[in-house]
């Protein structure tokens, strides 16, 4: 038996109840937690050009995204990310290093159902929409471009 | 009519209780049979854990009872977990006839109420009743994995790990009880799964409510009125919907799930899944009634009986509950 309008009421009510978020508190964590991960990017990108001053710029920036991936990837497994992500929110979701947890993270849980049907296959449950979404607006972009340039 | 009087009154001759680290460090911790050291609980996996987990509780339970497993004929139990696995995997320890339940959260009660109702029309001896609920399986299964870094919304509950198991007979000492209340299934439209103290407040205040009516009696009648997971927001809900229906709920009313954890131990809403109420019933509960601090309860937990599929396929989240009202004093 479903009433509508009971459900309704019941789901204003319920809405009214719920305690809600103080906004501010978690921008200014995810704000500052996440300036200082671009800082780290910034710096180790500066750190290898200056060890290796015959590294070229573009190939200096994927390294650096190596290391940020290395140093999330590790962190979740020693089990200190989900502690940072906890406080920063945002913060430490959207840059590269949230990327990695979301990856690593499901690849670890799931590694007592096997390399394959485990690992393999929930290792991008987390990611996955992420990256599908990445390349349909990548192509979405690419078209845009192309029909651009026609004109 | 959906109450049951049991006028053989079957008592809970045995109870015990096990839970995780965290949830021994909580209110609770000293009335807890046993603490684990870790989560893993020494084992490969969560699951197994939890499964060594039942058939420790169940051991311990028919131990206390002073009864041997082959004296006890039917094992009554249930899981959060896929098919139940947690009790039928932990039931094949146990050479004895087994019926796996599946109410949620409200799986103890469940358990319990079938296994009064055989006990009280002397169709069986002996009955053994047990429920738990394990955080890091719960979290694979509904939720994200442990490690992804994201944030809980203040609605949400904590999965407690733990587990509790009752046996039930006529003969021994122990809490009666005198009347058991099945429950109808609700549900009034509640979609979010961080939200599940506003899906099952409902189903606790109607079969609360029915049972008042059909007993005759009133919320101030019991020393302990004992909800299972509704967290803090839930609670407040029932208390609201009862108000609504013509009962006022007083200092006698707690829940579990909302008590299970301390506030600096930032469980949100607090605590939720079947050992929540299961670990309680059987170790605070229990060992307050035998003492006589607590003489008569009302023990009315919750299930919310949705699975991650009918939620993704946007269904709203049902729930059920039924009450066990106990009383001290057999012997």
């Amino acid at each position: 038996m479903k009433n509508e309008k009971l459900n309704q009421a019941y789901n204003a009510y319920v809405e009214a109840r719920i305690p809600k978020t103080k906004p501010w508190p978690s921008l200014f964590n995810a704000f500052w937690v996440g300036g200082l991960v671009c800082l780290l990017g910034q710096g180790i990108n500066e750190l290898l050009l200056y060890l290796f001053p015959s590294m070229a710029e573009q190939s200096a920036w994927s390294w650096t995204l190596v290391i940020l991936i290395f140093i999330a990837s590790f962190l979740t497994a020693i089990g200190v990310y989900d502690k940072i992500g906890k406080f920063a929110g945002g913060g430490t979701i959207v840059p590269i290093t949230g990327f990695s947890n979301s990856i690593s993270s499901p690849a670890i849980e799931f590694k007592h159902e096997g390399i394959i049907y485990g690992t393999c296959v929930k290792m991008f449950s987390v990611a996955g929409p992420v990256i599908v979404s990445g390349v349909v607006a990548s192509i979405v972009v690419g078209l845009i471009y192309f029909i651009v340039g026609l004109i | 009519m959906q109450t049951i009087e049991l006028k053989n009154r079957p008592k809970i001759v045995g109870g015990y209780s096990i839970v995780g680290p965290k949830e021994g460090r909580g209110p609770f911790g000293k009335y807890f049979d046993y603490v684990m050291k870790s989560d893993s609980f020494g084992e490969k996996t969560y699951e197994l854990a939890e499964r060594k987990m039942f058939e420790i509780a169940a051991t311990g339970a028919i131990q206390n009872a002073g009864l041997m497993v082959s004296d006890v004929n039917l094992m009554l139990a249930g899981d959060l977990l896929n098919q139940i696995i947690s009790s039928s995997y932990a039931a094949r320890a146990f050479n004895m006839p087994y019926l796996g339940m599946f109410g949620a959260c409200s799986t103890m009660a469940e358990s319990l109420a079938v296994g009064a109702v055989l006990i009280n029309g002397r169709h069986l001896k002996n009955v053994v009743c047990a429920s738990g609920s394990h955080f890091s399986t719960a979290e694979r299964q509904f939720r994200f994995p442990l490690e992804l870094g994201c944030q809980r919304v203040p609605t949400s509950q904590w999965t407690v790990t733990a587990a509790g198991a009752s046996v039930l007979s006529l003969e021994g000492s122990g809490p009666e009880i005198v009347s058991v209340t099945f429950g109808k299934v609700i549900d009034l439209g509640i979609k979010d799964v961080n939200n599940m103290g506003a899906a099952m407040a409902p189903a606790a205040a109607d079969t609360m409510a029915v049972h008042f009516e059909e007993t005759k009696h009133k919320p101030e009648d019991y020393d302990l009125i004992l909800t299972g997971d509704l967290g803090k927001l839930g609670s407040e809900i029932l208390i609201d919907l009862l108000e609504a229906k013509g009962y006022k709920m007083g200092k006698n009313y707690s829940d579990c799930g909302h008590s299970f954890f301390t506030r600096e131990q930032d469980t949100m809403c607090g605590g939720s899944g079947c050992g929540a109420n299961a670990a309680v019933l059987n170790s605070y509960v229990l060992k307050k009634m035998r003492k006589g601090e607590v003489k008569r309860v009302l023990f009315v937990p919750t299930g919310a009986l949705m699975s991650t599929t009918a939620t993704q396929q946007g269904e709203s989240i049902p729930g059920v509950s039924h009450a066990i009202v106990l009383e001290s004093g057999g012997k």
